[in-house]
């Protein structure tokens, strides 16, 4: 062997493919947008190189003090009930993921966003924009104070309601587990008619996507808890052939 | 070991823009960065009319090629005020903008070379799922004939993702449908 080890083999983790039944197609004809968007040819597999196997890995320098808590950032305190809403951020082989950015925006308690294009007649709450960063600690765990998000209608089909949700970004450590999703409620009525809960084909798939009711979350005479883990892509082990060969 | 599948994907809806944006999204390098240069573009939809509800993430190596990541062994970014990561709604045209550096080719574990490019997510209103392409650069002619993702790309639609030289950078536009959809990745 004549090669330099360093140059020799760059070695990278591989990130696991899932189940496609996991995840949404993105020609979902239930729900009428995604008619115009969704691309209509097959998706090129990507190898997973430098590229891929590395991102962005934003902390606390993207979140202000303040910002985890949605109900102290205005002159008085929003309508609704309030909750905590907190789980724990993980990889695929269930390892924490520490010190990454969570993002996440959601309806006031009448189920209205403190956004241009949203003019539904229910009412904005003076005290309440919807939107929320966090970091994980080193446990990978977040935790936010905010208000339960009222459902809303929306025009995609006759009556129409989203169920309430709570959206949320992630970026993992990885260009491959950039993440967002919907956070929902147990329990809700609304879920049978919603073609955005239901393109995911697999049940148990679209059960991750469903918060747990915390009792023991739950601070006395204050708010009630919902309990969320956000599960992002695990990687495979790098591999060890690497040292066999230098035996 | 205990494998847990992923949370799903569910779409960022009309409303990503309460939070997303951020003031300084757009500069994956800081302003006055020598080298410095925009990529601009249009999101489109299938009936050719301009998305402005879009969000464009790119994420990328600095012009030496490195990342400051723990899984690239090779050491860190070397330019300053590098973020590598840059992130822009479309405006109500549908335009995006990303101040960066033009990055380096890069080494496969193959042992290959992969010539310089961006990875690009797209989220919007109508996608379940981000969509992921590539920005290639069309003057890097010989290190695209070499590289082995646009060659595993069909050879008609390959420009789609080569962007253009105009003005202070590049252009490169997304077509999610049509005669020019854009090649996308699973990842």
């Amino acid at each position: 062997m004549t090669l330099d080890h360093n140059e020799s083999r760059l070695l990278l983790p591989t990130y696991r493919r899932e189940p496609a039944t996991g995840q949404p197609p993105l020609d979902t004809p239930g729900y009428r947008s995604t008619r115009l968007r969704h691309p209509t040819k097959p998706l090129v597999v990507l190898p997973q190189r430098l590229t891929e196997v590395t991102g962005p890995l934003f902390g606390e320098d993207r979140v202000r003090p303040g910002e985890s808590d949605l109900t102290t950032r205005h002159a008085g305190e929003p309508l609704g009930q309030r909750i905590i809403v907190h789980g724990r951020v993980l990889d695929g082989d269930g390892k924490p993921v520490p010190n990454t950015l969570v993002e996440l925006w959601q309806a006031n308690a009448s189920g209205r966003y403190r956004h241009v294009v949203d003019n539904w007649p229910a009412p904005l709450d003076p005290n309440f924009d919807g939107t929320g960063r966090a970091v994980t600690d080193a446990e990978g765990r977040y935790n936010f104070t905010t208000i339960k998000p009222g459902a809303y209608p929306w025009r995609n089909h006759d009556n129409a309601w989203r169920p309430a949700h709570i959206h949320f970004s992630l970026f993992g450590r990885a260009f491959t587990q950039r993440l967002v999703t919907q956070m929902y409620f147990p329990d809700d009525p609304l879920f049978f008619q919603d073609p955005i809960f239901n393109a995911i084909p697999d049940a148990a798939a679209r059960e991750r996507m469903i918060s747990r009711f915390d009792m023991a979350g739950t601070r006395a005479e204050w708010a009630l808890a919902f309990e969320f883990d956000i599960v992002l892509r695990g990687s495979a082990a790098t591999p060890f052939e690497e040292e066999d060969d230098d035996e | 070991m205990s494998e847990l599948l992923s949370t799903p994907s569910q779409t960022v809806g009309p409303y990503l823009s309460l939070v997303l944006p951020w003031e300084d999204g757009p500069f994956a390098v800081a302003e006055g960065t020598a080298g410095a240069i925009w990529i601009t573009g249009t999101v489109y939809d299938g009936s050719g009319a301009e998305v402005p509800d879009a969000l464009v993430e790119t994420w990328q190596a600095d012009d030496n090629g490195r990342f400051t990541h723990p899984d690239d062994p090779r050491g860190g970014a070397t330019t300053p005020g590098f973020r590598g990561f840059g992130r822009c709604p479309t405006d109500e045209h549908g335009r995006y903008r990303i101040l960066t550096v033009k990055p380096g080719a890069l080494p496969t574990p193959e042992g290959g070379t992969e010539a310089p490019h961006i990875d690009v997510s797209v989220f919007a209103r109508g996608l379940l799922n981000r969509v992921v392409t590539r920005i290639y650069f069309a003057d890097e002619a010989d290190a695209n004939a070499t590289d082995s993702v646009l060659a595993s790309v069909d050879a008609n639609r390959r420009n789609t993702l080569i962007a253009q030289s105009a003005g202070d950078g590049y252009h490169f536009d997304v077509h999610f449908q049509g005669e020019r959809e854009t090649v996308f990745f699973d990842v």
